[in-house]
């Protein structure tokens, strides 16, 4: 009882700051705008200054809720994949699985590249780059399951991932080889991750497939739980793994390819944004650790995004650098300090 | 083939006088079926499990007490017969409507988490909770006393990977009292435990059948213990599985046909295995 309601005062706090971040976030940038002028355009409409208006109705905002779905989804991704591999180390990233994604966003821009005509206009389509991300996502998900139920050793499933990656890898310079330098460029800044670009139209897409994910996931969130105990005993009170299995490949692969198709690929939110929330909370109930973990990986996103923007200044660094910088000494530092990276 | 023979009728004969049977097995072959090769470990059982007994499974390393047991629970198919449970085969039920009637309790170790004592026992709750597994009082109730028929409340709030070896074993067991279920599987439950705990773990477990009316499978490597818990003994070899009470397999010298006769033989005064 008491710590539910602790649980619920930590997440009450950490929504809080998560607004707070927001408006922080839309107010840095090249232009550095007064968090009151954010508030008056964002709830009035009527900026304090036409210029500031527009930017942040059509640059700032979208860029700040594609943040938002980027970061949460990242997040639920690698809690889904730690909690389904019983493996403390499993992310979207470290499985392969953005690698996978990568692959198909390859395959549409420099394949479509290679095969000119008709192909290149699907090629510069954003609905189609999701749709190749998400099936590259889903392949890679589906071929790491299968051989992972030939492994007992939770291990190996890392290892798989990273086999799976690098073979990605191999096959995206292969493309890279035959394709024109102008879709080589293309997909070199996509791979630098971007959460601006967005217009309202794809940010809608973008928040409709969000959505379908979220949804999948619905069903299994009571077999989470019963996950925790390994997967003998999850069937033994009750969890039909089939079903769970197949919602929870559903709803990782849509949440992986939508995000890295829109955003790039972005390394270490999925890792360690769950970590912090179970390191704060101090439980492993999915009903309480997945919406926070949610929250906390929206949240450090908004920082990694507002940092790269390098307020005040013309320069925007690459968000994957920033959130690798941000992502890796934390798992580093779960491993060596606190000697405890569970479930 | 003579021996073969005797088993079986043995084994029917029990199967006859036991039709108010919690489950009982028809034919039943267990092994591994991997593409087109089977490996059966053991065929034609014809099991029976009675209301509130507490059944030992004894037999040797690979014997295919394992199998046996998750065989029995779904958690593995069996190659050839049929399952009853409460005489219905437990193949024409639901995930959800078999763990109402099977807790399990195998030799695996859990995965480390964040998970309390509580949470994990609760985790039993979860085959009649809502979509999101929120219980109710009556849920409430039951894991409290799971909980305090195995003096497991002072340990509620802390974490599973916290407890010893004996504790979390009792857990375990706790977690599928919780469950309510009329039969309880259990693998090994007293592997890696000193006597004493092994004890307390086999009284926790009879205290079930006696004061819970629930059914009992362990299987285990205790004779000593067995032979003096058990309502039934199921000794498991080669060639099948023979039932009866510990006093008559004892007495008939049955217990014998577990291990090689020609270097261990069974001592009756000490219930012990020794050499010759």
């Amino acid at each position: 009882m008491n710590k539910n309601h602790s649980n619920r005062l930590i997440f009450s706090f950490i929504l809080l700051l998560l607004i707070f971040m927001v408006l922080v976030n839309i107010s840095f940038g090249s232009v550095n705008i007064p968090i009151r002028s954010v508030i008056n355009s964002l709830f009035t409409g009527q900026g304090d200054r036409e210029t500031w208006n527009y930017i942040i109705l059509n640059y700032r905002l979208p860029k700040a809720i594609t943040a938002l779905l980027v970061g949460s989804g990242l997040s639920v991704s690698g809690l889904l994949m730690q909690t389904l591999f019983r493996n403390p180390l499993a992310g979207p990233y470290v499985l392969g699985i953005s690698s996978g994604a990568s692959l198909g966003v390859a395959l549409l821009i420099l394949g479509s590249s290679i095969l000119g005509g008709f192909w290149s206009v699907l090629g510069n389509s954003q609905v189609m780059t999701s749709v190749a991300a998400s099936l590259g996502s889903f392949l890679v998900l589906t071929a790491v399951m299968l051989v992972s139920r030939q492994l007992k050793n939770t291990m190996s499933i890392l290892i798989v991932g990273l086999m799976f990656s690098s073979l990605s890898a191999a096959l995206i310079s292969v493309l890279a080889y035959f394709s024109s330098a102008e879709s080589l460029q293309r997909f070199t800044f996509w791979g630098f991750g971007s959460l601006g670009n967005l217009t309202w139209t794809e940010l809608v897409v973008f928040g409709l497939i969000y959505l379908l994910a979220a949804a999948f996931l619905l069903p299994v969130i009571k077999s989470l739980n019963s996950l925790l105990l390994g997967e003998n005993y999850a069937k033994s009170i009750g969890i039909n793994m089939q079903t769970t299995k197949k919602l929870i490949l559903l709803s990782t692969s849509l949440f992986t390819g939508v995000i890295t198709a829109f955003a790039g690929p972005i390394a270490f939110i999925g890792l360690a944004a769950p970590h912090v929330t179970k390191l704060v909370l101090k439980t492993s109930d999915h009903r309480i650790v997945l919406p926070v973990a949610a929250v906390v990986g929206a949240f450090i996103m908004l920082i990694s995004d507002t940092i790269a923007q390098l307020p005040g200044s013309e320069y925007t660094l690459p968000i994957n650098a920033i959130t690798t910088l941000f992502g890796a000494p934390i798992v580093i530092w779960l491993l060596v300090r606190k000697r405890r990276m569970v479930l | 083939m003579k021996k073969e023979n005797q088993n079986k009728t043995s084994l029917r004969s029990v199967r006859e006088d036991c039709l108010e049977a919690v489950m009982s097995t028809r034919g039943l072959s267990i092994g591994y079926a991997s593409g087109k090769r089977k490996t059966i470990l053991s065929r034609n059982l014809d099991l029976c499990i009675e209301a509130s007994s507490v059944i030992c499974l004894l037999g040797q390393n690979g014997i295919g007490k394992s199998t046996l047991i998750r065989t029995l629970s779904r958690m593995q198919p069996a190659l050839e017969g049929d399952i009853f449970l409460e005489g219905e085969s437990i193949y024409s039920v639901t995930q959800n409507e078999l763990a109402k009637k099977i807790g399990l309790v195998l030799t695996e170790r859990i995965p480390e988490s964040n998970l309390t004592v509580y949470e994990m026992v609760a985790l039993g709750r979860q085959p009649y909770t809502n979509w999101i597994g929120k219980m109710n009082q009556e849920d409430e109730n039951l894991v409290s006393r799971a909980l305090k028929g195995a003096q497991l409340e002072e340990l509620a709030d802390m974490r599973c990977d916290e407890l010893s070896d004996g504790q979390l074993q009792r857990a375990m067991i706790c977690r599928a009292v919780a469950q309510d279920t009329k039969l309880i599987l259990l693998d090994e439950p007293t592997a890696h435990l000193d006597i004493q705990h092994k004890i307390e773990t086999f009284q926790l477990l009879k205290k079930l059948a006696v004061e819970l009316g629930r059914s009992i499978l362990i299987s285990t490597h205790e004779v000593q213990l067995a032979t003096q818990m058990a309502d039934v003994l199921w000794l498991m070899n080669a060639e099948g599985i023979v039932s009866g009470s510990p006093e008559d397999l004892i007495n008939e010298g049955r217990i014998n046909e577990l291990f090689d006769r020609n270097t261990i033989h069974f001592d009756k005064e000490t219930r012990q295995f020794r050499f010759k």
